[in-house]
């Protein structure tokens, strides 16, 4: 892949897409037998897959809290999940990256109610193209749903780039790799309003005028990925009604 | 056992002074503690600082030498960061390969510097496609009093500014000064409800390792955030600690220049 001259035209991005338009959304819901709770997720070519196994007992025990429940998230990549083949295993990027993550969830799961015990979070990435830290935030919090695990609202991740001066939601590859700023978001929604900020990065340059501008636009993609999440878990419940 | 007993005294003795408008030490809450820099202390290196911010002491090293570039950018020398929370600097570092902390810390500083472009890269080619310069920038922690992570990204940058390529070692020509062009400031404030503290000491991180680093260059431009710890972010409060990082920044920027232009 080589830098793209210009990278919106006649107001279009490289995809077709419109500079607050998301790539298309498949979730699926209860997508894995063994796991507690899971979530298949497609959001433009990224193919990610998230698991929720507890609350569960804590191995090793000296992790254990006696106050909360310990959550852990594993955040990995396939090495057919990109270009050049990936060396199996965490790298550098994958531990900041389930870092952070963790962190995001450790702040809306209600731990307290699960003293001495682990929620184990893993989500493996099949296939990477732009964002894939936001496709796995998206798919482990309907996972979570699933696993029943009581939480404060759910979390829906979107990131923001620049390129050409102009602000563009959820970036794809081109955009991610050549632009010139880059800002993952993920919001706490509950009762269907955006309540605050779970996580936040960004590498790039921007002003603080344009920082303001990318939260509004994230907000705005991140509302939309939210009635999908939130359909996809409804489908999945009222399916399973129906056949009791 | 001890240490929660006396952390949570502490705890407590940090919310009763924020509860009044105060920091335990007096600083105002967008404050840096004092800043002492010295450049050129380790005469093997390429360039060295060491900085003392407050009680938090790191030490950082460059060391160059001729490598292959990365294929997608053949004609531009390669910064790698690198950071060692070794034991000796907190009783709760330990020994062995880099955790999520020192991993994280480590990102950060590289963010700074890399996208503040404050190493001209294009100036660090040998042969394009074959040959460029490496950087290795090494973080040494020596004593962690707090906010360790802005205390790297400033003896980083005035390392870097410290640094002379050793052409000659290799072959290459005569040595040269490093092209630095911009000084990269990392801003870290400790978050407690709806009100932030900047640069945070030990003691004043006992109610909760819930940070937010802004990274500022010399134009205002924000090149780096990193929100670190679990905790939920308000809007309002995030404009705020945005615009208090800038405004800190530029007295760390004149600090650093004060002191370097002396000593490099």
């Amino acid at each position: 892949m080589s830098r793209p001259e210009k990278f919106i035209i006649d107001g279009k991005r490289l995809d077709g897409r419109t500079p607050d338009q998301l790539r298309p959304i498949k979730i699926e819901v209860d997508y894995l037998k063994r796991a507690d709770g899971s979530c298949y997720l497609e959001m433009g070519k990224n193919r990610v897959v998230a698991a929720v196994y507890g609350p569960r007992e804590v191995h090793p025990r000296h992790l254990q809290d006696p106050t909360k429940a310990i959550i852990r998230y594993r955040y990995n990549m396939a090495p057919f999940s990109v270009e050049e083949r990936k060396r199996p295993g965490p790298d550098r990027r994958s531990i900041e990256i389930s870092k952070v993550s963790k962190e995001a969830f450790e702040a809306v799961i209600m731990k307290e109610l699960f003293p001495r015990s682990a929620i184990d979070i893993f989500v493996e990435v099949l296939q990477a193209d732009a964002g894939s830290r936001t496709a796995c935030i998206n798919a482990a919090s309907v996972a979570l749903v699933d696993a029943g695990i009581p939480m404060k609202g759910i979390l829906t991740s979107v990131a923001v780039a620049k390129v050409d001066g102009v602000l563009v939601l959820d970036p794809m590859k081109e955009e991610d790799n050549y632009g010139e700023a880059d800002i993952p978001f993920a919001f706490l929604i509950r009762g269907g309003k955006i309540e605050s900020i779970a996580l936040l990065q960004m590498d790039g340059k921007m002003t603080k005028e344009e920082i303001k501008e990318a939260i509004n636009l994230a907000k705005k993609g991140a509302m939309e990925i939210y009635q999908m999440q939130r359909e996809a878990i409804m489908k999945k419940f009222i399916e399973e009604g129906e056949n009791e | 056992m001890s240490n929660d007993i006396l952390s949570e005294i502490k705890k407590d003795y940090v919310l009763s002074k924020l509860r009044d408008g105060e920091r335990i030490d007096g600083r105002k809450f967008d404050e840096f503690r004092k800043l002492e820099i010295r450049t050129g202390l380790i005469g093997k290196a390429e360039g060295s600082a060491y900085v003392k911010l407050g009680n938090t002491q790191v030490v950082v090293g460059i060391k160059m030498q001729p490598g292959e570039p990365f294929p997608d950018v053949p004609d531009k020398g390669v910064i790698i960061v690198n950071a060692e929370l070794v034991p000796l600097a907190s009783p709760t570092f330990e020994p062995g390969p880099p955790d999520e902390n020192s991993i994280e810390l480590a990102r950060v500083v590289d963010r700074g510097i890399r996208e503040s472009e404050a190493v001209d890269l294009s100036k660090l080619c040998i042969e394009p496609g074959k040959k460029v310069w490496i950087i290795f920038v090494d973080i040494h922690a020596l004593d962690d009093d707090g906010n360790l992570l802005d205390a790297s990204a400033i003896a980083s940058i005035c390392a870097l500014m410290n640094t002379k390529v050793p052409a000659s070692r290799f072959g290459l020509g005569e040595d040269f000064d490093l092209p630095v062009n911009d000084i990269p400031v990392s801003v870290t404030s400790l978050i407690i409800g709806d009100k932030f503290l900047v640069d945070p000491t030990r003691d004043e991180m006992s109610v909760g390792e819930r940070t937010l680093t802004v990274t500022v260059d010399k134009s205002d431009n924000i090149v780096a955030i990193q929100k670190s710890g679990d905790y939920l972010l308000s809007e309002p409060l995030f404009t705020e600690v945005l615009e208090a990082s800038i405004r800190a920044s530029k007295k760390i920027r004149e600090e650093i220049l004060r002191q370097c232009s002396k000593a490099c």
